[in-house]
């Protein structure tokens, strides 16, 4: 096998006052011919940096300390601008996360896939058509030639994803450049696209560099694996060798984080219900005077139920409703019909009797936070509004920041001096302040990375046990859902598709949609299912 | 903290607080430096500057000591710019904020109503109100701060309407925290930052709007102001151009200061720029 893109001894300085000095140090890695390189590791490890190191795009502020790039046995570091011009795209392509910030919203697909051609081979119009459709069919996407004459937005997230892949390809690259090109895609959406990838990648036999944090993918896709953490390749071998042997310590600590679909024991739980969802119906619709929208139906006569001290998990992919639910519940969200019971009574429809029954922790733990106040501020803020003495909500709030593992003291500091983990703990003390019946918890560690998440289920396992909470907890992963939840519901286009005990419906789903998601979960072979 | 730092570290922002701070110190210091009416009669109309040391600048075409009206004019000046200012500001924020906050038909009406206030060129709307109230310096400094609000509010609106849905807002509203908390400390604070810069602007305007009245001789003629020294200037021109150069000077160089400082505020305050340093 002739090696593509060699790396060899890469270190790449950060600027002054970052809190290495180091991005990347002494990063040696290779991709051969057909063959698919997983660049694995958590946020901050320096993968995507040594992916635009290898196209060129290193972020202004970021310079090659020392070190060697070649493609094909072509020195990288020594090419001019205009060189590396030629060669990204042409020889190098790349695949980005976000595929709808990647396209051009305001070019149709087919002028988008045309440029490079016209841009590199100079085709003309008629020609470029040709291959644009054929390159189309060739990602799999149904009516390639509608597909051409369509805007990014009129694509889903897994379509925009295949013009991308069928753009990086078009012009047949030597190596193929992956940045977490399914991370922002569903389940069963990512799995069609793993498999998209690899089949390519043998058909055209190009070398993949697949940048990932998520072990499920490397045991899907992986031929080798480099582990990376904090700017170092801490392991590197075939995919069975790090996925079933792991050397190192860390990489270790990584696959046992990986979540199971191994649903718990079942708990005895307890007959009365804290929280009934009613027939629950929303519609979103424009109401403008000029313009009218078709109406969309995010729920449709949905019923759930939340047993006192028990954890439901809301499952579905994006568009399912999910999140319209968790809103409608904490009252954020009106209904359009239907009735939402707490504790015997219909939810409050003012906010501040309503916080004393229902609270939320939210999904971006970077953004739940008020960037200008003090966080202690924001978690007694709740408690002070209904009533509360200040001292009183202070020393309550202290007290809260122990039992979700933080420092007492951090009251007095601002957000952007805590890490997403921690941040997401104030979230959690933020809810817990308000001494709720219901906790909804909004994708609460979708955001976070595998060790962060694990530990921050686990403390919400501990809390629930401590402090007999129902969860009501609403996520698109259904291996995170089986670590902690009791029952679940399974949602699809604004209806519950099914709903039971989470071993039984793991075990045996009924739907034939339950049974795909299950299906698509990446790397159930290794990790059990 | 970290924003006056990178503030005290831009060039511009320290040219621009440098002029700013003089100009002050020449308002400040005005009946100290030159004690007395600065519009009494001081010696004879229309010397060169330089040719009396008495002086230094010159006197107008009535015999008043230019320097004197320059100092004393500072003052006039600044605090145009500073009262219109936060005039605006406080009527713009308020606007802006209710109408971002709460969308829908709120918005609606009031973004209607601050277009209609903008398709009026604002120094005509600004005659219109001189004319009707007259021109004392208390009804000119408010009428100049009632038609420069608009662009404030719609500032205002735009960042209301991305920070309302922001899951920090959202997180408070679950909380059970009341509108008015909401607007006051949790979306103003994080919406000001442009608005501060903006300020920057709406004074320069003030203190410029403030010179073209007193051109026109609309403005209040019993205050030493700068544009009253200018025109007072235009009847003497083309042989006595200095009377109206010199304040013009005074005018070009505060309103460079306070565009300086609006500059450097920016930088400070936009968390992009000030890391990228």
């Amino acid at each position: 096998m002739t090696v593509r893109l060699a790396v060899e001894g890469l270190t790449i300085r950060l600027p002054k006052g970052a809190d290495r000095e180091y991005a990347i140090e002494d990063v040696s890695l290779s991709v051969a011919a057909g063959e698919i390189l997983c660049v694995v590791g958590e946020s901050g490890s320096g993968k995507s940096v040594t992916a635009s190191a290898a196209m060129g795009l290193l972020a202004p502020g970021l310079s090659i300390a020392s070190g060697a790039m070649a493609l094909c046995g072509e020195d990288l570091r020594a090419k001019s601008p205009e060189e590396w011009r030629t060669i990204r795209g042409r020889r190098i392509a790349m695949v980005f996360q976000e595929p709808m910030t990647a396209l051009n919203p305001l070019m149709t697909v087919g002028a988008q896939i045309g440029e490079m051609w016209r841009v590199h081979l100079g085709l003309d119009a008629r020609e470029t058509e040709r291959r644009a459709i054929a390159a189309l069919r060739e990602v799999n996407l149904p009516d390639p030639e509608g597909a051409l004459r369509a805007y990014p937005h009129e694509l889903s997230g897994g379509q925009r994803q295949r013009v991308m892949i069928a753009m990086a390809l078009a012009l047949e690259p030597e190596v193929l450049i992956c940045d977490e090109p399914t991370t922002a895609l569903d389940v069963t959406t990512q799995a069609q696209v793993l498999a998209l990838i690899k089949d390519l990648q043998k058909r055209h036999g190009t070398a993949v560099m697949f940048i990932t944090h998520d072990f499920g993918v490397v045991a899907e896709i992986a031929d080798r694996v480099a582990v990376m953490r904090l700017g170092h390749v801490v392991e590197q071998g075939t995919a069975k060798e790090v996925l079933t042997e792991p050397q190192h310590e860390y990489t270790r600590a990584l696959l046992r984080a990986v979540p199971g679909l191994v649903a718990p024991e079942p708990r005895p739980l307890a007959d009365d219900t804290v929280l009934e969802v009613r027939g629950l119906t929303k519609t979103y619709a424009s109401r403008g005077v000029f313009r009218r929208r078709k109406a969309v139906k995010a729920l449709d006569e949905v019923s759930v139920a939340l047993k006192r001290g028990a954890t439901l998990a809301i499952v579905g992919e994006s568009g399912s409703g999910k999140s319209t639910l968790a809103r409608c519940v904490v009252g954020l969200l009106g209904s359009d019909g239907g009735q939402i019971v707490i504790g015997g009574a219909p939810l409050p429809k003012q906010r501040r009797d309503a916080a004393r029954l229902v609270q939320m922790v939210f999904q971006d733990p970077y953004a739940s936070l008020n960037p200008r106040r003090r966080v202690g501020a924001q978690v007694a803020q709740g408690p002070i509004a209904a009533g509360t003495s200040a001292a009183q909500a202070a020393a309550e709030t202290r007290e809260l920041f122990c039992t979700v593992g933080l420092d007492p003291d951090a009251v007095d500091r601002y957000p952007h001096e805590f890490s997403g983990g921690q941040r997401q703990r104030i979230g959690i003390a933020r809810a817990l302040a308000m001494k709720p019946q219901v906790l909804v918890a909004d994708e609460p560690v979708s955001a976070l990375d595998v060790s962060v998440q694990a530990q921050v289920l686990a403390l919400l396992r501990e809390l629930q046990e401590r402090l007999g909470l129902s969860i009501l907890f609403i996520t698109h992963d259904l291996r995170v859902a089986a670590q902690l939840c009791d029952e679940v519901a399974v949602m699809r286009n604004g209806v519950v598709e099914e709903a039971g005990r989470i071993g039984e419906v793991f075990a045996a789903p009924r739907s034939a949609y339950t049974r795909s998601l299950i299906e698509a979960i990446p790397g159930r072979a290794l990790f059990g299912a | 903290m970290r924003a006056l730092k990178a503030y005290f570290r831009s060039p511009a922002a320290l040219v621009g607080s440098a002029i700013l701070l003089a100009v002050v110190i020449m308002g400040v210091g005005a009946s100290w430096f030159y004690p007395g009416d600065p519009l009494g009669l001081a010696g004879r109309p229309l010397q060169w500057p330089g040719a009396n040391p008495r002086f230094p600048l010159g006197t107008d075409s009535s015999g008043r000591d230019i320097a004197a009206q320059l100092f004393h004019g500072a003052r006039i000046s600044l605090l145009i710019g500073f009262v219109a200012t936060s005039i605006s500001v406080v009527i713009g924020i308020a606007i802006g904020a209710v109408a971002g906050f709460y969308g829908g038909v709120t918005d609606t009406v009031l973004m209607r109503v601050t277009e209609a206030f903008q398709t009026l060129p604002n120094f005509l709307l600004l005659l219109v109100l001189v004319a009707v109230f007259g021109s004392t310096i208390e009804t000119v400094t408010v009428a100049i701060g009632l038609v420069s609000w608009p662009p404030v509010a719609r500032l205002t609106r735009a960042e209301f309407l991305s920070l309302r849905t922001r899951e920090f807002v959202q997180a408070c509203r679950v909380q059970g925290l009341g509108d008015v908390h909401l607007i006051l400390r949790e979306v103003l604070p994080n919406a000001l930052p442009p608005v501060i810069v903006y300020a920057s602007v709406v004074m320069a305007v003030a203190i410029l709007l403030e010179s073209a009245l007193a051109f026109l001789q609309l403005s209040d003629p019993n205050v030493p102001s700068w544009g009253n020294l200018i025109g007072l200037g235009r009847n003497v021109l083309r042989t006595e151009w200095y009377v109206s150069a010199i304040p013009g000077v005074a005018i070009l160089l505060t309103i460079l200061g306070v565009s300086l400082v609006g500059q450097g505020l920016n930088d400070a305050l936009n968390p992009r720029i000030a890391s990228g340093r």
